[in-house]
């Protein structure tokens, strides 16, 4: 093994396997490390998949790739003790030869990707955790530490692609250490049953077809979080996340959570019989723009979860770590091709790229919704509380005049929120927090 | 099997495969005077169930049920008592469907 590599990626996820595939497929020497017994045992997401950000590395992807099913529905829940109140968009426009969003599973999916990854000429070594960077004199980084026997291997940049709990570039100063309010603690659960089944109860046509259901209200416990349940071909994901600093202070146990959301009665049918094969915990950046560390230094540059690329809002985040990954892989190459070293002067241009791509725009845009949700925890419950409240005052035919039933709704709203004014303010700071 | 009941820890976990590095727990508790807050949280939100009390009322952990995400050392960052390193390259959680 050559000692020196143009470029070393920490991890192979969708951010270091985005990376490694760009620098390789451009012929440049790219050694990826993961600590995994096999690429993505160690992967966790939700999982949708984002054909956009893939096509952009892997046009063709679609041929081989394991996907589970193709989103032609998306609802969107709001949950109360007894109710869920709804909006659901299907369109046949999603049953499209190239379909948009599919669902994943992230273990044979990070398989696949990282045999790209190989096949475009990187070397992938496993079971292997890099331990600690290593830097001149000058305190540029020159290469990687691993806790297998032989020292250290050298490149002229290594990509941090090594998630939203890497400590490699903490430990070495590049990014700060988490805040328990800039990230959230998801537990999921996978739940199996037969392909006839799932396609039954989501009135799915094609066997392909897929549905996500994306849950907010009180599936969080007044907690900052969201549920979530995705259709697998053969199984159900249904899990939920909330902030670590929530957790931290209700301690409420986060497989409760989900068990609760388990048992609502929206969705205890939807799982009836299935078998429960995986449960796993995972941490999601959720700081946004704010929380963005720095990104690159001199022969380093962070890409994916470890730069806290999430928008929490649209529930994206693989198709920013797929993005940034490339667009780290893409200047490297462009640096080689001109004879340029990656500097941090020089790595400008990998933040460049980002400022003018939606990973950037889109993150700046709600760069105010933490906070705002942090510090207004009851715009999750209120509001779906009252509008709850309301359609059920509305639907139920009692002998009361609708006249008094807008009365009742308005009240409704009123006494979730405690007063006028507590409307009106929160009105102003989602407006803001929005624009 | 319907979700009625809430399965126990054990269970939970029994589906996960784990390739354990024994003898060398990858989680550590720097014990100090007295518990914090943040520690003791942790017997309810750590989702692996790894934090338990001890006969003498302190804070244990077991940590081969470790899903490696990260939350006690977060939760404890400020308080200094987790000492927190990935599982030797290999070992630990292996996801099968992620």
């Amino acid at each position: 093994m050559a000692e020196h590599f143009d470029a070393i990626v920490v991890g192979a996820g969708p951010s270091g396997n985005a990376a490694a595939y760009t620098m390789a497929k451009a012929g440049l020497s790219v050694l990826q490390i993961d600590r995994g017994e096999y690429p993505g045992s160690k992967n966790v997401q939700g999982a949708i998949l984002y054909a956009d950000a893939l096509e952009r590395v892997i046009p063709d992807f679609r041929e081989d790739a394991p996907l589970e099913r193709h989103v032609v529905e998306q609802r969107m829940w709001f949950l109360d003790e007894t109710s869920h109140t709804g909006a659901h968009y299907r369109s046949d426009d999603f049953n499209e030869a190239k379909p948009n969003r599919y669902t994943i599973l992230r273990a044979p999916f990070d398989k696949w990707f990282s045999s790209k990854v190989r096949e475009a000429g990187a070397i992938l070594i496993c079971e292997t955790t890099v331990t600690e960077l290593v830097k001149d004199a000058r305190g540029r980084v020159i290469g990687v530490l691993t806790d297998r026997e032989g020292g250290a291997i050298y490149a002229d940049i290594v990509v941090l692609g090594e998630g939203v709990n890497g400590l490699i570039g903490q430990r070495a100063g590049l990014r700060p250490e988490l805040k328990p309010a800039h990230v959230a603690l998801a537990v999921k659960e996978t739940h199996f049953l037969p392909e006839e089944t799932v396609r039954e109860r989501f009135n799915l046509q094609g066997e392909e077809d897929g549905v996500v259901i994306e849950v907010f209200g009180g599936v969080s416990s007044g907690m900052v979080g969201t549920g979530f349940l995705y259709t697998n071909r053969e199984s159900i994901s249904i899990g939920v996340g909330c902030l670590i600093s929530d957790f931290a202070e209700t301690r409420i146990p986060p497989y409760e959570l989900l068990d609760r959301f388990k048992a609502h009665p929206s969705v205890a049918p939807l799982l009836k019989g299935s078998e429960m094969k995986e449960y796993v915990a995972h941490l999601i950046p959720e700081g946004g723009y704010n929380a963005i560390p720095r990104l690159t230094g001199d022969g380093w540059a962070i890409i994916g979860d470890a730069g806290q690329f999430v928008n929490a809002v649209h529930r994206e985040g693989s198709n920013l770590a797929m993005t940034t990954g490339r667009l780290v892989g893409e200047t490297v190459v462009q640096l080689k091709a001109e004879g340029k070293p990656c500097t941090d002067a020089n790595l400008k241009l990998y933040r460049d790229k980002l400022a003018g791509s939606f990973v950037m725009k889109d993150l700046k845009k709600y760069r105010k919704v933490p906070a705002l949700l942090e510090k207004n925890k009851h715009l999750l419950t209120a509001y779906p509380n009252a509008m709850s409240q309301a359609l059920q005052s509305m639907l139920r035919v009692d002998g009361a005049s609708k006249r008094e039933k807008e009365g009742q709704a308005l009240a409704a709203l009123k006494k979730n929120r405690g007063s006028w004014a507590g409307v009106a303010t929160d009105m102003f700071k989602l407006a803001r927090a929005w624009r | 099997m319907t979700e009625t009941t809430a399965p126990k820890m054990e269970e939970r976990l029994y589906q996960n495969r784990y390739l354990v590095d024994e003898g060398r727990p990858h989680i550590r508790i720097r014990q100090q005077d007295a518990d914090s807050p943040e520690l003791r949280a942790l017997m309810s939100i750590c989702p692996a169930g790894c934090y338990v009390e001890g006969a003498d009322g302190r804070v244990e952990i077991a940590s081969d049920g470790c899903m490696e995400c990260g939350t006690c050392r977060i939760v404890c960052q400020a308080t200094g008592e987790i000492e927190w390193s990935y599982p030797r390259g290999g070992y630990g959680v292996l996801f099968k469907f992620g």
